[in-house]
């Protein structure tokens, strides 16, 4: 026993002192998560929803790059190949008038889209500034938004996108202006109930005692703690949108030829309904297919966002 | 005190707040005091009895309804916009819940750089390099900038309150009971830090707590509030030694004794009797209602705050009469 200890040769230098590096005490090798970054970690684990991202990514990317490998013009009539099934050319069938229902689907789908995409964005820059407003301020300004915003979303919609489609023609910038027209309201309720809950809090308070002023206030400290709940509602919105513009469409109220959209081409397929069904068919999948892939991403953001309110 | 210089003079305050037709809680009610260039003013008082709403009032994160709030000569709630920035830059704040005081979705760093931000004082590498310092002077560490608040603990989220009105240099902070909502080993860190920025930076504070002994600690002066009203202002020590105001002697009786001897003999004074409520206070006296020695006059007339001794301010009708 006695032998063993003396074989070890204690030397000085292994006593040396190894200290403590005061800034490396505190070092995290995981880098730290942002909001968003969390959110989306927990969004991955989502599967369903992932699939509905890849969905919409791939619905789009279609839409907007389909036409160049296609080939075809959208407005090009051939009269010898009118009412075509699907085919190795023609991957969605023509039409009546002998046009290629895949480049007309992919054309009419990015009027859709933008559309939908449009209205969304007025809809919340509009409603989330005017809650905001009305959260922060109170008083008489929160009564005057409030009671304005009463009065727009009880207009009878279909009326103001009668008047306006009348008056202003059937563009683009008319359906968006008739559609975001009464649709901020509810964005604008939902944000200002979150304000009114946020402003209360001493972050808020604080920015204002270090001398913020109110759009520093609004845009820095009350809309990105409200982003989270908006997210979800643009999500969800997007989709109702689309739907909107088709329905507006399908009723002639939409875009007009030689211009469509998905509504538009699924309203000339209904008369033909009958006999060539793909010719309705085709919008009518890509419509619902998208306003799927959105409610999936929706309903994704709105888990990964409020982890709490799975469990 | 060395030089005895006011920096911040407090007339006839008086903040209500409606919560009704015609009804108003009466939050702080006709109160004056003086606040010198660095020394401490301790305030105290049970829940509700309107420090923290004083605190927020001289501010100017409040509106007054009445009276004024004298900042080195400038009434503070009659300025301009611009002038009122400048102000923000020389008074600053540091709330009681550590928790809802940082923005959730922003960094340490851009929580203690939005002063800077605000006032546009450093830039780029220098703004970092004082957010650095800043992190250093709190106890805090270079590596803890990018995190977020829900990264920390109460007692470090209070630090990096503390470095947020820290950093744009104010004159003059409130700390509003900064240290109530933490642990009891982590209060004597955070105190200990204040005082210790108090002497390297020449502040003042306003210091609102509920903790006697704590504001024993850290104050030169103390005012007791009840109700709304100032009952009784004087040095730290007088204070404690000579108090004068029934209600504030009941405070001090319930300071615990750190010897289980002591404590049992000790006489407690026991409040009997409902606080008013501060919508309809009634006339007289606020403390009339629980006080042991309350005579008729009590409750017909309002006592004013007067000096009794030097420096030693009492608002009660028989102060020298027990």
């Amino acid at each position: 026993m006695d032998t063993a200890r003396t074989d070890m040769v204690v030397a000085d230098e292994m006593f040396q002192r190894v200290g403590i590096d005061e800034e490396l005490s505190e070092h995290l090798d995981k880098p730290s998560l942002t909001y968003w970054a969390d959110v989306w970690r927990r969004f991955r684990k989502d599967k369903l929803a992932l699939f509905g991202l890849v969905l919409m990514v791939a619905i789009i990317a279609t839409v907007f790059l389909g036409p160049l490998f296609s080939g075809k013009d959208y407005k090009y009539m051939d009269s010898s190949v009118k009412n075509l099934r699907p085919n190795a050319q023609y991957w969605f069938g023509t039409d009546d008038m002998g046009r290629d229902i895949f480049t007309r689907v992919c054309y009419g789908g990015r009027i859709s889209i933008l559309i939908g995409f449009l209205c969304t964005i007025v809809m919340f820059v509009i409603g989330s500034l005017m809650g905001a407003l009305a959260g922060l301020k109170g008083g008489w300004v929160d009564n005057l938004i409030m009671r304005f915003a009463e009065f727009v979303g009880n207009l009878p919609y279909l009326i103001i996108v009668v008047i306006l489609t009348m008056t202003m023609g059937r563009s683009i910038f008319a359906i968006v202006l008739a559609m975001s027209l009464t649709s901020w309201v509810g964005t604008c309720r939902m944000v200002r109930g979150q304000i009114l809950q946020l402003k209360e809090l001493d972050y808020i308070e604080a920015a204002s005692a270090l001398g913020a002023n109110t759009t520093r206030i609004i845009l820095r400290h009350l809309l990105p703690n409200t982003m989270g709940i908006i997210m979800v509602q643009v999500t969800m919105s997007i989709p109702g949108f689309i739907f909107g513009e088709a329905f507006l469409s399908y009723v002639g109220l939409g875009i007009r030829p030689p211009g469509t959209s998905w509504g538009a081409l699924a309203s000339a397929g209904q008369a033909r309904l009958m006999f060539h069904p793909h010719i309705l068919f085709f919008p009518c999948i890509m419509i619902v297919l998208t306003t799927f892939a959105f409610h999936l991403v929706g309903d994704g953001l709105s888990d990964a966002l409020d982890p709490k309110l799975r469990e | 005190m060395q030089t005895v210089e006011v920096l911040i003079e407090v007339n006839n305050l008086k903040k209500y707040f409606r919560v009704g037709r015609n009804a108003f809680v009466k939050a702080v009610d006709d109160v004056s005091f003086n606040i010198c260039k660095g020394e401490t003013l301790g305030l105290v008082g049970e829940s509700g009895c309107g420090k923290t709403t004083c605190g927020k009032t001289i501010l100017g994160l409040y509106s007054t309804t009445d009276g004024e709030v004298i900042f080195d000569g400038v009434n503070i709630h009659a300025l301009r916009p611009n002038e009122k920035t400048e102000f923000t830059k020389r008074a600053q704040i540091i709330f009681q819940d550590p928790y809802s005081s940082l923005n959730p979705r922003m960094t340490v760093g851009d929580i203690i750089g939005e002063g800077m931000d605000i006032h546009h004082l450093y830039k780029g590498k220098e703004r970092e390099e004082k957010v650095f310092e800043l992190l250093n002077t709190v106890g805090l560490n270079k590596e803890h900038v990018n995190r977020f608040p829900h990264e920390f603990s109460g007692g470090q989220r209070q630090r990096i309150g503390i470095a947020r009105a820290l950093a744009i240099e104010p004159d003059f902070i409130v700390c509003d009971e900064p240290i109530s909502a933490l642990d009891v080993s982590i209060q004597a860190q955070i105190v200990n830090l204040l005082m210790e920025l108090q002497r390297s930076k020449d502040l003042t504070y306003l210091f609102i707590a509920h903790n006697l002994s704590m504001i024993k600690y850290i104050s030169d002066r103390v005012g007791v509030m009840y109700l709304g009203n100032l009952v009784e202002l004087t040095t730290s020590a007088e204070l404690y030694d000579n108090p004068l105001h029934p209600y504030t002697r009941a405070l001090l009786s319930a300071i615990p004794i750190p010897d289980p001897q002591e404590e049992r003999r000790k006489q407690r004074i026991t409040l009997h009797g409902e606080i008013p409520s501060s919508i309809n206070p009634p006339p007289g006296c606020r403390f009339a209602s629980r006080c042991q020695f309350a005579k008729e006059i009590c409750t017909r007339a309002m006592p004013p705050l007067v000096e009794v001794d030097k420096e030693h301010f009492v608002a009660c009708h028989l102060a020298r009469q027990f």
